[in-house]
């Protein structure tokens, strides 16, 4: 196992990391920016090394800092959290030739599956449901031609991008060639590459993802979450299991998840995204080859530490969790941002008061804390509420328990639009999509 | 580290960390402990070794003060030197510091030199006049030797940080004072 593992980045999943290292008695460097300077991870870390100014791109996303962090400390490897530099695989390999061990999976399968067009064909090969689509679309007379064959409407999506940027949704032919080239150079402007190409849309699908754990050779599906509830394609609530799924179409899901996997010889942790069509259907939509921000979840209904997992497959332990694993339960999530809860626009500021929720089946993983400054420079998420119950009402009302207890003062805070969602009727049946955020 | 200020806005358990040598006692030792131990002479031991040191130098205070050997070639990457220093246009952050004092700061994590050579005269002593533009120190990063600048006409002070310690960006180097 690993002496002394660094971790490449910041907030609550840097301590999240950190927190996994100090159980399994492993040592922790932090790194930070200036104005991370007063951060918990960097107080929390066995060892801190600042590693640039405040923007991202001289501190948190700058390979040289990193690298050179982990020397003067001796690391012997690095955990990327997620976002930042956690699905770059030019800086795992990085990592890898100056003698650092990666904690994530091989660089050829982050590039796989970095690449949509690529990563579709691929699970499209390994047996994986994908819905009718192109390759990189060249001409508009292919594209014409696709959709003589998938039919309207279609969505236009970038080869390299994520997260929902640089898609558009095609109605009719006559707009075609002008959304093509808009979504071009927005792919161009947003991931240095302007590669698109088409898949058939569905209007209102849920979004359901399995959890996928690997050593190279075994691999097995540690449930799925249902992350529908989004604003802008950025997920705001998540809970597993998902209520959308039967025995067994989870089975089935699960299944696929499972085989596709192992046929990539997969490393470590990742996620295999879906969306569910109104028939609930599942398709392929894209592989996160990371830990994510929702992984909590999981760990909650299974009783599973995924970052100790992660970090024992990375040093090339076998996986030991039995295929036949079951979760107990249901756990719900909300990411709590510093940010206005009815336009959503950032809110940075000092926290000038705090009350963090406590009791039986609550869990607040965070790095904020009283008098805490929340920089303008990074993400928003402040806080991830996650409670667990045996049923999913129990676990709705212990939600709405914990979220009285929830007091942030000093900057604005999404806690209300929570609040209403608990009393959103749709939502409180489980009858959700991905658009609902949009009709409340 | 974080500012006194804010010493009692934060939860406790902050740990007194440093950018001091490797493995010894860095980062785990709570503020204000001292005190040698055999295992603590062990890691002491262990270090010389392996960064070659001539000298450890521990006070009851915990303070280490090392001193490295000449070696000839080979050896440990940390402290071969690069065959050839080059400048490179740097904008390190910009520390008045206080009073009428200003301080060379790193640009970036790395390992800090007083000269281009273990051989070499150091670039500056305390005292020494510079001028803006000359080469006051090297930081090593990633196998390349970047010479830092000073920023203005001025007199060492203080060298703050010891041959061959590792530094992070920002840390202060060098104090000047308006010649």
């Amino acid at each position: 196992m690993f002496k002394k593992v660094l971790i490449a980045n910041r907030g609550e999943i840097a301590l999240r990391v950190i927190r996994a290292c100090r159980e399994m008695g492993i040592r922790s460097v932090a790194v930070h920016s200036t104005a991370d300077a007063d951060a918990l991870h960097v107080r929390f870390a066995d060892e801190k090394v600042c590693i640039g100014p405040p923007q991202a791109r001289a501190s948190y996303l700058s390979i040289p800092a990193i690298i050179s962090a982990a020397e003067i400390t001796r690391a012997d490897a690095v955990h990327p959290g997620y976002g930042f530099l956690s699905e770059n695989a030019h800086f795992a390999d990085v990592v890898k030739k100056c003698g650092f061990q990666w904690i994530g999976p091989q660089p050829e399968i982050m590039r796989l599956m970095g690449d949509k067009v690529s990563a579709r064909a691929t699970m499209e090969k390994a047996g994986v449901p994908i819905l009718p689509g192109t390759g990189v679309i060249e001409t508009d007379r292919q594209a014409e031609e696709a959709i003589e064959r998938i039919g309207l409407p279609v969505i236009i999506k970038a080869s390299a991008g994520g997260g929902g940027r640089g898609m558009k949704v095609v109605e009719s032919k006559a707009r075609l060639s002008a959304q093509l080239n808009a979504a071009r150079s927005e792919a161009q402007a947003g991931f240095d590459n302007p590669a698109v190409y088409l898949e058939r849309f569905i209007a209102r699908p849920r979004h359901v993802e399995v959890q996928v754990l690997g050593d190279g050779k075994r691999a097995i599906s540690l449930g799925e979450r249902e992350c529908s509830i989004q604003r802008r394609h950025q997920k705001l609530v998540e809970e597993a299991p998902s209520v959308a799924l039967d025995d067994e179409r989870r089975a089935k899901l699960l299944g696929v998840a499972r085989k596709a996997t192992e046929s990539l010889g997969y490393q470590t942790v990742g996620t295999l995204e879906f969306l569910l069509d109104e028939d609930k259907r599942f398709y392929f939509m894209e592989m996160n080859t990371r830990i994510q921000v929702e992984h909590t979840v999981t760990e909650e209904v299974f009783s599973v530490d995924l970052v100790r997992e992660q970090m024992k497959l990375a040093a090339g332990e076998p996986l030991k969790l039995p295929a036949d694993i079951r979760p107990r339960g249901h756990a719900i999530e909300l990411r709590i941002n510093a940010e206005d809860p009815v336009t959503f626009a950032p809110s940075p500021g000092r926290i000038t008061a705090l009350n963090l929720p406590g009791g039986l089946g609550v869990r607040v993983d965070t790095h904020i804390y009283n008098q805490y400054l929340v920089p303008p420079f990074y993400d928003s998420l402040l806080a991830k509420l996650i409670v667990r119950a045996e049923t999913r009402p129990a676990a709705l009302a212990r939600l709405r328990r914990a979220l009285a207890e929830f007091v942030v003062e000093g900057c604005k805070t999404n806690l209300d639009f929570f609040r209403r969602l608990l009393a959103n009727a749709e939502f409180v049946a489980g009858k959700m999509d991905t658009h609902l955020v949009e009709r409340m | 580290m974080p500012k006194k200020d804010s010493k009692d806005k934060v939860p406790p358990r902050a740990l007194k960390v440093v950018s001091a040598p490797p493995a010894a006692g860095r980062g785990n030792r709570p503020e204000g402990t001292s005190g040698i131990d055999f295992e603590s002479v062990r890691v002491l031991a262990r270090l010389a070794v392996e960064f070659d040191l001539e000298e450890i130098e521990i006070d009851k205070a915990g303070h280490l003060r090392v001193r490295r050997g000449v070696r000839d070639g080979g050896g440990a990457t940390m402290s071969s030197p690069a065959p050839a220093a080059r400048p490179i246009a740097l904008t390190p952050p910009v520390d008045a510091g206080e009073g009428d004092g200003a301080f060379v700061t790193s640009p970036f994590v790395g390992t800090f030199y007083r000269a281009a050579s273990p051989d070499a005269p150091p670039f500056v002593d305390g005292g020494q006049s510079v001028r803006k533009g000359q080469v006051v120190c090297i930081v090593e990063a990633m196998k390349l030797m970047n010479e830092i600048e000073a920023e203005a006409d001025g007199r060492v002070e203080e060298i703050l940080v010891k041959n061959g310690e590792h530094v992070e960006y920002g840390q202060r180097l060098i104090r000047l004072s308006k010649s």
